[in-house]
């Protein structure tokens, strides 16, 4: 039990970040509304950016902009000193295409809604049945 | 099924969190994450880029290609909503309100009736109705300008400071959708028109790609801004900083266009007439 | 390498890409020049890929770094025989499916057809993106361009499509967050995102659980991408309802690529005495092969409809080609990459197929079908080499590479995969024989008479099929059957390079 406790302090963060994602996936299975699948995906992207940014953090480092400026330029930069600037940059690609997913899946929302007048996923399907 | 969904999601999450047992503590400044490739942006992007933001220089420079299709994949959403959504067909209109602005009276016209000519009497006014506030207006009003400028302001100085494209398009384009809430759709489509917001998507898309064109065309490989150097007079460490500064001014372009565009056909389902 | 050499790589991703860019605009005033602009960004592409195979057959693996970056800084496209090859596949099948789109779009879509190339010539960037790519993280972008725009053309079909597409949107958009999360779980124990890198620096990290996850997630990310049993379940609906012309082009490529994937990250990101000899993941996979060659056979032999049917046939061809890879030694791998090839060709056809049929009768139920060889001979042509194809005779492609899957199972000692193997060959039989009872041996007196009077009430209405649903119709069925015939040509030269090396 002490092993999984102080594994927990230690990488708590990945752990939320998985709650978060199964709560999200939770939500595109189950739940009946067709908006609130679309949440729950969002949800689900959101838990992944988490997890990358938490890999970019470092130990007393600070935001990846190197200090310049006045007489700022000129010391020698060491890694150690900025955070990983790499997850950044993929999450920035991640929420762009987040947000592009949310836009076509709202879009299709509105198509379907004007082609079955439900939002209900159970509604929509004993409709498709019936014919 | 909500049995079958809840195991799916544990046997997910247990796995994941198997997973989580051999990661390297978290912030370790010696984890791999942090000590293989990503040391190289920061203690080389001023001497290669002379861009102090490394997540700027390695979004736009190092990684610029990814960039480049994170853009296109914007693009495919605005294209793809008009594609979904858009309504060509003029139908018969619906039930409209106008406004007789001399008497203060607000007229419903039925369908199939006639609709009187816009001029300075009447004003057409959304059918769902919300009582004219001047103050909402006026504030708004206001308020956009100051907005747009400063997102011309994350967009300029993503060099120095947390900003860039992306972050600037979508000011532009909040301004943009805050202006068409305050007033209502039409009025915001009568100072920039749908097609104005497409070609806004394509032209910046064309920025960002064309410039990788040009630094083909200039003899080194695509999206490699040092070959700009030899068409602006520079240093290739400059014409790189200034380089993404083009692309990054194309991403704002081609972002503000899709934000704008989709909102346009998600507000009002595609009819570009009333909506929200 | 002097710079300039290989620039003709990058003309195959960005003629389409700057083609889609302009394309909406040009659609405003000019929408016939869409379509021809459309075609000839395609053509650029397709001869791009045509000469990069060439250079990779003559002198062995090209790079391309973007930027200029050197990997694993930058992102860089990097080209073996593989990649060529299937490089090659997907431009020619692209071709022939924006040929084939023109009345398709011109009928169904009035008024959109900018939009539709546009998301047309998106879709294929994307699919070429994910080809070429040495990246990881570049190729989920590619990802998400392709299934964007994928979405969206599917959404456009009959009713239903949109339903349809938008359980496709959410069930791929999973996919695609799990592909990231498992190339999350590779980056944060390595640190690397770049392919060629990654497979030097997980070799001493294969004891890691991390990386067992992460080979996990990316597994179930792309398997769900590539509809593999029992992850199949958008793929039906979502390609029967699809326009004809979006599915002819989707159908056949978008599951072959995501294989493709699989085939890079089990043999060239990980290095097969991982994924073979330690955790033993091909042979797993190989089983869910079996699995879903037997699923698709039988739900394909339970459907009214023959689009429908095609879509459980694909089902069951990704689990041929899944299950070749799963086998994993190099005859079945031989197979499996050839069948990518002949297996995109036959589903084309049939697809076209499909489409001409829908065109004529505005139906695609097998009912629908009713004398075809009578009324569309030329058609029937079409159907009857695809059909003979996707069952396996010898002439066509179909047969040789099944033949080197059958190899290869029966090398492996895999009885499952070659019973399997058998059984789907039967199945396809029946399949095919129903459709060809229909459209050859039924003209009772009634049907006779009431298929005659109502040609000549719609006389007026049907017009022949036009010429840009013959000539890549035409173009299909050769194909087809050069694969087959010059089969030792493609194998000696390309494909028996593209097998991973180790095994």
């Amino acid at each position: 039990m002490g092993d999984l406790a102080k594994e927990f302090v230690t990488t708590y963060n990945y752990w939320v970040y998985i709650i978060l994602m199964m709560i999200g996936l939770y939500a595109v299975m189950v739940k009946n509304n067709l908006v609130k699948k679309i949440i729950g995906m969002n949800i689900v992207q959101t838990a992944i950016i988490l997890f990358f940014i938490s890999i970019g953090a470092k130990r007393g480092a600070t935001i990846p902009i190197i200090a310049h400026g006045h007489n700022g330029g000129e010391h020698a930069v060491h890694a150690a000193d900025y955070i990983n600037p790499l997850p950044h940059v993929l999450m920035l690609t991640a929420i762009v295409v987040a947000v592009a997913t949310l836009g076509v899946a709202l879009s299709l929302a509105i198509k379907i809604y004007q082609e079955y007048g439900t939002l209900e996923e159970d509604d929509i399907r004993t409709q498709t049945r019936e014919e | 099924m909500k049995a079958f969904a809840l195991i799916i999601v544990i046997l997910c999450a247990g796995l994941l969190i198997y997973g989580t047992s051999d990661f390297p503590p978290w912030s370790d400044p010696e984890s791999p994450a942090s000590t293989h490739v990503s040391p190289y942006y920061i203690e080389h992007t001023i001497e290669d880029t002379s861009v102090p933001n490394i997540v700027t220089s390695v979004l736009a420079d190092y990684r610029g290609f990814d960039t480049m299709f994170e853009t296109i994949v914007i693009f495919t959403a605005g294209i793809a909503c008009f594609f979904l959504l858009r309504v060509t067909k003029r139908e018969d209109h619906e039930s409209r309100l106008y406004h007789h602005l001399v008497t203060g009276v607000t007229l419903r016209i039925k369908e199939g009736g006639k609709l009187p000519d816009e001029s300075e009497e009447f004003r057409r006014v959304d059918t769902e109705w919300v009582p004219y506030s001047l103050i909402i207006k006026i504030t708004c009003r206001l308020i956009v300008p100051f907005i747009m400028l400063f997102a011309l302001y994350v967009i300029a100085h993503g060099h120095h400071s947390p900003g860039g494209g992306f972050q600037g398009g979508v000011i532009i384009g909040a301004a943009m959708i805050l202006f068409a809430i305050s007033n209502d759709l039409r009025a915001a489509i009568l100072r920039l028109s749908e097609k104005m917001a497409t070609f806004f998507c394509s032209a910046g898309v064309f920025i960002y790609a064309g410039t990788g064109l040009l630094c083909l065309l200039l003899g080194l490989n695509f999206l490699d801004y040092g070959a700009l150097a030899k068409i602006l007079f520079t240093d290739p460490v400059t014409a790189r900083s200034h380089g993404i500064l083009a692309v990054e001014i194309g991403v704002g372009i081609a972002v503000m266009g899709v934000v704008v565009s989709i909102y346009y056909n998600l507000s009002s389902a595609g009819k570009h007439d009333e909506g929200l | 390498m002097n710079p300039g050499q290989n620039d003709i790589i990058i003309l195959m991703v960005v003629a389409p890409l700057f083609a889609s860019i302009i394309v909406p605009i040009v659609g405003w005033r000019a929408k016939k020049l869409c379509y021809s602009l459309t075609i000839l960004a395609v053509l650029i592409s397709l001869f791009s890929s045509l000469i990069t195979a060439k250079t990779v057959m003559n002198h062995g693996p090209v790079q391309y770094y973007l930027g200029g970056w050197k990997p694993p800084w930058g992102i860089e496209f990097y080209i073996d025989h593989l990649n060529a090859f299937i490089a090659v596949v997907v431009t020619f099948i692209s071709f022939l499916g924006v040929i084939f789109s023109k009345t398709n779009v011109e009928n169904d879509l009035p008024n959109k057809e900018g939009a539709f190339y546009s998301l047309f010539l998106l879709l294929i960037t994307g699919l070429l993106g994910i080809v070429l790519t040495g990246d990881m993280f570049n190729l989920f972008v590619f990802l998400e361009v392709a299934s964007l725009s994928s979405y969206a053309l599917i959404a456009m079909g009959e009713k239903g499509a949109m339903y349809a597409s938008f359980r496709y949107l959410l069930i791929g958009t999973v996919g695609a967050s799990w592909y990231m999360l498992g190339v999350g779980y590779l980056y944060i124990v390595t640190g690397s995102l770049n392919m060629a890198n990654l497979s030097e620096l997980l070799p001493a990290l294969y004891q890691s659980k991390t990386i067992l996850v992460g080979f996990a997630f990316i597994l179930f990310g792309v398997g769900i991408k590539m509809a593999l049993f029992p992850l199949h379940a958008w793929l039906p609906d979502a390609y029967t309802y699809a326009p004809s012309a979006v599915s002819a082009m989707v159908a056949p490529l978008m599951t072959k690529v995501m294989i493709y994937v699989v085939i890079r990250v089990i043999f060239t990101v990980f290095q097969p005495e991982f994924t073979v000899d330690m955790i033993q993941a091909t042979s797993i996979l190989s089983w869910f092969g079996v699995l879903a060659i037997l699923f698709g056979g039988i739900m394909a032999l339970s459907q009214t409809d023959f689009k429908r049917m095609l879509c459980y046939i694909i089902v069951g061809e990704i689990g041929y080609i899944v299950g070749g890879v799963g086998i994993a030694n190099a005859t079945a791998l031989k197979g499996a990459i050839f069948h990518i090839l002949n297996d995109a060709l036959m589903m084309v056809c049939l697809f076209f197929v499909a489409g001409m049929v829908m065109y004529r009768k505005k139906g695609h139920r097998i009912s629908d079908f009713k004398g075809i060889f009578r009324e569309m001979p030329f058609a029937a042509i079409i159907f009857t080499v695809g059909a003979l194809a996707v069952i396996g005779v010898p002439p066509t492609g179909g047969f040789f590479s099944k033949w080197y899957l059958l190899l290869g199972g029966i090398e492996a000692k895999h009885w499952g995969f070659v019973v399997a193997l058998l059984i789907s060959t039967l199945i396809n039989v029946a399949l095919f024989a129903r459709v060809f009872d229909k459209g050859l041996y039924v003209h009772g007196h009634g049907s006779d008479h009431s298929s005659e009077s109502t040609d000549h009430s719609s006389g007026t209405l049907v017009q022949k099929t036009p010429l840009s649903m013959w000539i890549p119709a035409v173009i299909v069925i050769l194909a087809i059957l050069l694969a087959g015939i010059f089969n030792q040509a493609i194998l000696k030269n390309i494909v028996q390079f593209a097998v991973p090396s180790g095994l």
